[in-house]
């Protein structure tokens, strides 16, 4: 178990005075029992914002709704949350071998937020893709089992792809960063994705955080000072989701902090609305996660924090949060 | 007795019912009083009264946008114009099988949005409502303020070789049509009105007062406004947006006229931000919120989701209804029936059969001969063109079975279908053409109610299986034959009181903007149109030549960017059509004389360019052009109400005719300006008998300037227009609270004041040119005020 003291921070400045605009901020920590525990989280706005709200989305997001006032000329988005993860192990493969998961799949009758169901289909972010099924096929074809088969495509995209900043933008489309085989952790996240549906494989896209620094004398894990983005796949109904991280080449099993997945990032993209990153102002946007002794807070209690230069805004737990539902989990 | 149109050689075609014709081979009793109209006519009397209807439907501008490779145009309504005849007997039964249809879909969508029970136990495949991008994720456990999800839909019936009804499509999303029906029931009625009033025919307008009469009464907040949301003009159907909303009297809003506040969804009016209650969505779901549905939307309201979650308004239909719309879903609808409505389906579907299943892909394999296959999730109609329909036996044996296997569980197999006829006139003779019927059903304070007619779709040519729908036809009016006298109705509401005179309405921003920039358009016209008339008319009488005063005014024709060589230039084109697209984003607040007026101005000009030469043959031609906006700016004068719309459009012309004149006068009455200048400028100013009356001299720079700029008397003089401005600007809301003036008013007020007290000996053209721009800056003041 260790527990990441965290802060996210998002800052923008406007080449003229901002019209009102609504965003969402996809950036919480999500609380998944036995995995992952939110502490503590505070969030900052500076200016005032006009409006905020919370509510939970489809795939059990918690997201924060908030209306900038008209006539900004910079705004500060800033989270600090502490985090409890409990590394687990990733175990004997039990998953169900490629040849039975349809059956599988149909079998499970509903359409809850963890249904396989939702991860088969195209989206418009992630198309269908003749090369990348192709390759995913080939990269693949000695795999037995449903696991396996994550596997050895994440390790094969690991291989094969460059990562490098800069190389795509958010909008690239992942047939294209697979072309030139070189992009961020969104495109390979997206191109796994992608893949695995193409081998009849439920996968969904995961939005979460990497500790910054890595534990004594191991490597850096690359993506850890952005958001960062990994792969879920289905593997059966005995085994569920299994997460895989294919820009580092490994099971996301300890050092993945996760907000939460959806069909593609468009589900999951920490902001939304006039402040995208790729808009027209100039933004920046860090993250900070670093190993905390251990926590002054008690788990699940919300404090404020004291001496802020703006009006901090206390999140509420939400009443009725699906997460806490964990029959479905991982 | 005269039988132009055959009507005698009518046969219905072999195995094919035909609406007019019955089984035994006679015409039914309901078609007999149009049928003997029609046989005691001439043909000068027919084609008259089918151009009577074509008139109605001409002037009424009705149109509908059709999109080519990268264009859109707009083509004139095709009516067909022998109406459908169906008996009420009939129709009655057709009404209960759809009703019972709507209550089943309301169940399953109130499912699929809820507690999810039909794919638990196994009735609905997973995949299909998880896989279809119609299912909105955000929509999930949010239930609909008044209880139901569905409020407006329609089905796509036809009657089947047996002679019985079938359902060929659900529309639920935000079903086209009603409006297009009404209009073709004027039209008809137009046609053939001694008929339509002798017989015994359901009138249309019961039904959309007692559905407007639901939406009134179920607002949760009785000053919140009702609403219709369009995608915008540039949709195919916004004739009908436009139409439907001036009918029903609601607001007619586009995505960006609204924001969401405290969960309140907001219009942006003239008088600020007004809240709306209830939004009738005319426009896919997935488009209407940027934010939690389609990040690309361009036409959608940011919020609107989340003021759907907080409950801060009632949308018809509810968000998401369209994933009712696909094809698979008729596979599941008839076993449905019997556990949702406790009965079987009183109107069968077309057979359809969802290939995820093994069984169900052995039996198209096995008999592919009468079989289309489709995408499970396409919601097209039948006879759409797009997708092309794939016949299950044209693929092969060996290519159908390797497809099945492939692609099964997102694929339909649909039974091919066959269409009863109905008469429509070809070419001047009467002849059998296939028919499909869109039926309308809205949710009233009694329930559903079904709309007695309906809009026709006739095939153009006699094949009568559905798929040869797709060359086209037209589209017909639908009358429901009673055996009894039928009430008349109208869209008055009922009366529950003593008479009250109800608020004028308040004005969206962007309603307001393009009327003030349709008075600006029209006025530029129209100065335009003097100038160059003033150009020609000296051209005519002195002959060509390089004259000083020639010079002066192509000089000032430049100004307005327009070039002096063409008798019709484009420039002036440029200014009309620019005034026409402005009203065309208004057509709901605009009357139709009016509309009439301003095209017909539109297409005159256009049809005058390449033929008018210089000089005299031009003068006339733009005589010509004046005299009709004259025409229309008397419709505006004379009928428009003098509401918020009217001010904006007036404040737009006296804004650009003061802009204009002071240009005029600022150059041609200029000390160093050719001779001639002076009276040409009186001339612009149509002052000439004015000028001469009041001073009784020839024209001094004095003169002249006193009359066309400072006499508050003279119509067209600047200071006339700004205090008529003045006037306008005073009325609208917040320009005056307190009696503290708002900026514009502040501006006004100023202007106005200087302008009152020039002495005309100071007013030399360096002030002039400042007075340009000092009234040119009013109108960013106009539109940070109430434009945005």
């Amino acid at each position: 178990m260790t527990v990441y003291s965290m802060q996210v921070a998002f800052h923008y400045e406007f080449d003229r005075p901002s019209g009102a605009g609504r965003q969402l901020f996809r950036i919480l920590p999500a609380e998944i029992p036995g995995r992952q525990n939110l502490l503590h989280a505070e969030i900052r706005i500076e200016p005032d914002p006009a409006e905020t709200a919370e509510f939970t989305d489809f795939h059990g997001m918690r997201v924060i709704e908030m209306i900038m006032p008209p006539g900004l000329t910079q705004l500060e988005f800033v989270l600090e949350a502490e985090v409890e993860r409990i590394a687990h192990d990733i175990g004997l493969d039990i998953s169900t071998p490629l040849g039975v998961l349809p059956a599988e799949i149909a079998a499970y009758r509903s359409i809850d937020p963890h249904a396989p169901h939702h991860f088969l289909a195209p989206t418009p972010r992630i198309p269908a893709m003749p090369k990348v099924a192709e390759y995913a096929a080939r990269v693949t074809r000695k795999a037995v089992t449903t696991r396996e088969s994550v596997e050895a495509l994440g390790r094969a995209l690991h291989r094969d792809m460059a990562f490098q900043a800069g190389a795509t933008d958010v909008n690239t489309p992942p047939a294209q960063a697979f072309a030139q085989r070189r992009g961020v952790c969104q495109d390979f996240a997206q191109i796994m994705v992608g893949g695995l549906r193409s081998l009849g494989i439920p996968a969904a896209y995961v939005g979460g955080y990497l500790r910054t620094l890595p534990p004594p004398g191991q490597p850096r894990l690359v993506g850890a000072d952005a958001t960062h983005a990994w792969v879920r796949g289905w593997c059966g109904t005995e085994t569920g989701w299994v997460d895989y991280d294919p820009t580092n080449g490994c099971f996301a099993l300890g050092d993945h902090i996760e907000i939460g997945f959806g069909r593609d990032y468009d589900d999951v993209a920490p902001v939304t609305g006039m402040l995208r990153l790729d808009g027209q102002q100039t933004g920046s946007h860090s993250v900070d996660i670093e190993e905390a002794p251990l926590t002054p807070h008690a788990g699940g209690v919300w404090t404020p924090a004291l001496d802020l230069p703006s009006r901090p805004r206390r999140i509420e737990p939400p009443e009725d949060d699906p997460l806490h539902d964990a029959s479905q989990r991982i | 007795m005269p039988d132009g149109l055959g009507l005698d050689a009518y046969r219905a075609l072999p195995g094919t019912p035909d609406e007019m014709i019955g089984p035994d081979g006679k015409i039914r009793p309901i078609w007999r009083p149009l049928l003997d109209h029609l046989r005691g006519m001439t043909p000068e009397e027919i084609s008259i009264a089918l151009a009577r209807a074509d008139q109605y439907l001409h002037d009424s501008g009705v149109f509908y946008r059709q999109y080519g490779t990268g264009t859109s145009t707009e083509r004139p309504w095709p009516l067909s114009h022998i109406p459908v005849l169906i008996d009420e007997t009939d129709w009655e039964q057709v009404s209960a099988a759809l009703i019972q249809r709507a209550d089943l879909l309301e169940a399953v969508m109130a499912d699929l949005y809820g507690q999810n029970r039909l794919i638990a136990s196994g009735q609905l495949p997973p995949a299909l409502v998880a896989a279809n991008p119609h299912w909105l994720r955000p929509m999930v456990g949010v239930t609909p303020r008044l209880g139901h999800y569905l409020h407006f839909i329609a089905f796509e019936i036809g009657r089947g070789p047996d002679g019985k009804w079938w359902v060929l499509s659900d529309r639920t999303e935000a079903p086209s049509g009603a409006g297009y029906a009404l209009e073709n029931r004027v039209a008809t009625s137009r046609a053939f009105a001694d008929v339509y009033a002798g017989q015994n025919i359901h009138r249309l307008a019961g039904f959309f007062r007692d559905f407007r009469d639901r939406l009134m009464q179920a607002r949760a907040d009785r000053d919140a406004r009702a609403a219709i949301l369009t995608p915008g003009p540039l949709n195919e159907t916004y004739y009908e947006h436009a139409w439907i909303a001036r009918y029903l009297g609601f607001m007619l809003v586009q995505g960006d006229d609204l924001s969401v506040q405290d969960g309140r969804l907001m219009v942006r009016t003239v008088a600020g931000l007004q809240p709306i209650d209830m939004l009738w969505r005319r426009m896919d779901g997935e488009y209407t919120d940027p934010l939690e549905l389609a990040p690309n939307s361009q036409i959608g309201t940011p919020g609107m989701v989340s003021a759907l979650r907080r409950g801060g308004l009632m949308m018809l239909n509810a968000l998401g209804s369209g994933v009712l719309e696909a094809r698979a879903m008729m596979a599941f609808l008839p076993k449905l029936a019997e556990q949702l409505t406790g009965a079987p389906l009183l109107m069968p579907n077309i057979a359809t059969w969802w290939l995820g299943g093994a069984a169900e892909r052995a039996a198209v394999l096995e008999t592919p001969e009468r079989m289309i296959l489709s995408s499970a999730l396409e919601t097209g109609l039948p006879f759409d063109r797009d997708p092309p329909p794939v016949m299950a036996a044209k693929l092969g044996p060996d290519e159908l079975a390797r497809r099945l296997a492939r692609e099964g569980a997102g694929m339909v197999a649909q039974e091919t279908v066959t269409l009863s006829t109905t008469p429509a006139l070809v070419e001047g003779r009467i002849q059998p053409r296939p028919l499909s019927l869109r039926v309308f059903l809205a949710r009233t304070a009694q329930g559903w109610q079904v709309m007695p007619g309906g809009f026709a779709r006739i095939g153009a040519t006699g094949d009568p299986t559905a798929l040869a729908m797709q060359k086209g036809g037209g589209a017909s009016d639908v009358w429901i034959v009673s055996r009894d006298d039928v009430p008349a109705v109208t869209m008055a509401p009922a009366p529950r009181g003593p008479f009250r005179r109800s608020a004028p309405g308040t004005l969206p921003s962007r309603a307001a903007d393009n009327l003030f920039w349709m008075g600006r358009y029209v006025e530029r016209t129209e100065g335009i149109v003097r100038i160059l008339r003033a150009r020609h008319i000296r051209q005519a009488e002195s002959g060509r030549g390089a004259e000083p005063l020639q010079e002066a005014i192509d000089a000032l024709l430049e100004t307005y960017g327009i070039d002096p060589a063409s008798p019709i230039p484009q420039g002036l084109i440029d200014a009309i059509s620019a005034a026409v697209q402005s009203a065309g984003q208004v057509r709901d607040r605009f009357s139709t004389d009016g509309w009439s007026a301003l095209t017909d101005l539109e297409k005159s000009a256009r049809r005058m360019a390449p033929r008018v030469t210089a000089g005299d043959d031009a003068a006339r031609a733009l005589s010509a052009l004046l005299r009709k906006l004259a025409g229309f700016s008397g419709l505006v004068h004379e009928n428009m109400y003098r509401f918020f719309g009217w001010r904006f459009l007036t404040i737009g012309r006296m804004h650009e005719r003061a802009l204009g004149m002071t240009g005029i006068v600022a150059s041609l009455a200029d000390p160093d300006a050719p001779d001639g200048a002076l009276d040409l400028c009186v001339e612009l100013g149509d002052s000439v008998l004015t000028h001469r009356r009041r001073f009784s001299v020839s024209t001094s720079r004095e003169t002249v300037i006193d009359l066309l700029v400072l006499d508050p008397l003279n119509p067209r003089s600047v200071r006339n227009q700004l205090e008529h401005m003045m006037t306008q600007i005073e009325h609208l809301p917040g320009a005056a609270d307190h009696g503290q003036y708002s900026a514009l008013g502040r501006a006004m007020l100023r202007l106005t004041t200087d302008v009152a007290t020039y002495p005309p000996e100071t007013l030399d053209s360096a002030e002039l040119q400042a007075l340009y721009a000092r009234i040119a800056s009013l109108s960013d003041l106009i539109t940070e005020g109430y434009l945005r």
